[in-house]
């Protein structure tokens, strides 16, 4: 078997607060294989984003092992490894969209013409081809989103990391989002890790869907998805589909009574 | 329109009321005349007296506005009482204070939001710094310049406009500077930035509505600066000595097309700053708002 992209072994992270240390990660083992979409369901204050964040060495955790590529995520983040999409667009106002999609370039020191190559492929990746001269304020929130994905993906990591990337948007943008998100997916075969807090949002994307439960943060369920990677809109009506809706449900519905 | 007519009704109120408080504060002088000659005041006697005497306690409104235009379009721009002559020293030192206000801001700002030393050591300083009455703060600034050998009243007189000027630039920067939330810092954290880049990229772009709010106030703080400077330095030139002089010879008709020159100076000042800010933010890419 191939060593996973992503290796979690007893991850445990307390936050020292002024109310007494808060225990946001308890035992957290989880391994993600390269290629797999991974998304992370629970309820507010479950550690789900703190473990995103972990990955992203944004928060370094404060007890076991956690490796990215074998990497800690601290090296890993420099070797650019994954790119962040936060659940705000998060776009300068004072630059255009092909200006934000520039900045990581500029930032990790990319040639001027490779730039301008990169914003020009991911901006077709994410439908927004010939909006590269617009202000973010020019554009709808679903759009400002989709160039923010455009963003992080425009350096090429291998990894995604999704903070509720579509918790502000409506469902119908959302549903659409989604299906675009497959596509991309499909289209670049990376590996993505994906917070939310919609059930069918989760089992319609991902692999493998995590279900975690709060104090302490932790792990109550990891499901491996059966539905096939290509998976239309109305996938969602299936008997499987709902069938593993409802393990999700009741996964969260056993963290929330333990 | 709908906006003109709310400010020239204002306008018309406030010209009433000055002529008649005219009229009040300069019949004495007229009543002492007649008096004197021992002849009878008629209230239209009154009136026109009260409006053209030659040193009013308070003159009227068309007499300043004539003196303003006899001291702005009909004297030579070199001649010592024409007001532009005067009002363009003023101004020299209005923006030279400016500049150096802008740069002193932005500087201590930079400091205070990037170092921790900074925040604890100079902010508690510039808070002071603005509670000296700038007017005892003058004279010092004056010997000490002159001691140190800068020959001209121009480099004191814009050090005290810069004392007034930076410190809204001071307080709007450190506020923009620290405007972008954790969001933004950790998304550049990500791609590794270092904290060069995301100053130059992030913290200072996020800053630059605060520092064009801030830039109307503080041309008007040293524009006020430069004028308390020149009367306050025994200076000979500028709007603020002309003010001086009008007070000391008697002459209210300098004094005030003196205060009027200098309103209608701060008024285009701010004006100027008003479109540059409109300017900029154009080509930042915002909206009109």
């Amino acid at each position: 078997m191939k060593k996973p992209v992503i290796d979690a072994q007893n991850v445990d992270l307390t936050f020292q607060t002024n109310d007494g240390p808060v225990h946001a990660l308890k035992d957290v083992n989880l391994q993600i294989n390269k290629g797999d979409f991974v998304s992370f369901i629970g309820p507010s204050g479950c550690g789900k984003t703190t473990f995103l964040r972990c990955i992203a060495g944004l928060e370094t955790p404060t007890g076991g092992s956690l490796t990215v590529n074998g990497l800690t995520p601290e090296e890993a983040r420099k070797s650019r490894s994954y790119g962040y999409v936060f659940q705000a667009a998060g776009l300068y106002p004072w630059r255009t969209i092909a200006g934000n999609i520039k900045l990581p370039l500029e930032i990790m020191d990319f040639p001027k013409a490779e730039m301008d190559k990169r914003v020009e492929k991911v901006l077709d990746l994410v439908d927004l081809k010939g909006f590269g001269k617009k202000y973010p304020w020019q554009l709808s929130g679903g759009m400002q989103q989709r160039a923010s994905i455009a963003r992080a993906l425009a350096f090429d990591a291998e990894i995604l990391l999704m903070d509720e990337p579509f918790g502000a948007l409506d469902e119908i943008v959302r549903d659409k989002l989604n299906e675009e998100l497959l596509k991309l997916w499909a289209a670049t075969n990376k590996t993505i890790g994906f917070v939310t807090h919609s059930i069918p949002e989760a089992v319609y994307l991902s692999t493998k869907i995590v279900v975690m439960s709060p104090r302490p943060g932790r792990i109550t369920d990891v499901i491996e998805s059966p539905l096939p990677k290509e998976r239309p809109l109305d996938i969602r009506d299936t008997p499987e589909f709902i069938e593993i809706a409802h393990r999700v449900r009741d996964g969260l519905r056993a963290g929330h009574e333990a | 329109m709908s906006k003109i007519i709310p400010v020239l009704t204002v306008l018309v109120a406030l010209i009433v009321i000055w002529y008649a408080a005219a009229v009040k504060m300069n019949s004495t002088w007229t009543y002492d005349q007649a008096e004197r000659a021992g002849s009878e005041v008629t209230i239209s006697e009154l009136i026109t007296d009260t409006m053209s005497q030659k040193r009013p306690l308070l003159p009227a409104p068309h007499q300043i506005m004539a003196e303003l235009w006899d001291t702005t379009v009909e004297k030579k721009i070199t001649s010592k009482r024409s007001m532009v002559y005067q009002g363009s020293i003023t101004l020299k030192t209005t923006l030279l204070g400016f500049g150096f206000g802008i740069v002193i801001g932005i500087a201590l700002a930079t400091v205070i939001v990037l170092s921790r030393i900074g925040r604890l050591t100079l902010m508690p300083w510039a808070i002071i710094s603005q509670t000296i009455p700038i007017v005892a703060l003058a004279p010092i600034i004056v010997v000490l310049s002159n001691a140190v050998g800068t020959g001209t009243l121009m480099v004191p007189k814009a050090i005290i406009a810069a004392y007034l000027s930076f410190y809204p630039v001071l307080v709007s920067m450190v506020k923009g500077l620290q405007s972008p939330d954790q969001m933004q810092l950790d998304l550049l954290k990500t791609y590794g930035a270092s904290q060069s880049e995301v100053f130059w990229k992030l913290r200072l772009p996020s800053s630059m509505p605060y520092f064009f709010a801030s830039l109307k106030v503080s041309v008007a703080a040293a524009f006020v600066g430069a004028v308390v400077a020149e009367l306050s330095t025994s200076a000979i030139a500028g709007l603020g000595a002309r003010m001086l002089i009008g007070s000391q010879f008697g002459e209210p008709m300098i004094m005030w097309a003196a205060l009027f020159a200098a309103a209608i100076l701060a008024a285009i000042l701010i004006f100027l700053v008003g479109g540059f800010e409109k300017l900029a933010r154009n080509l930042m890419g915002g909206r009109a708002v």
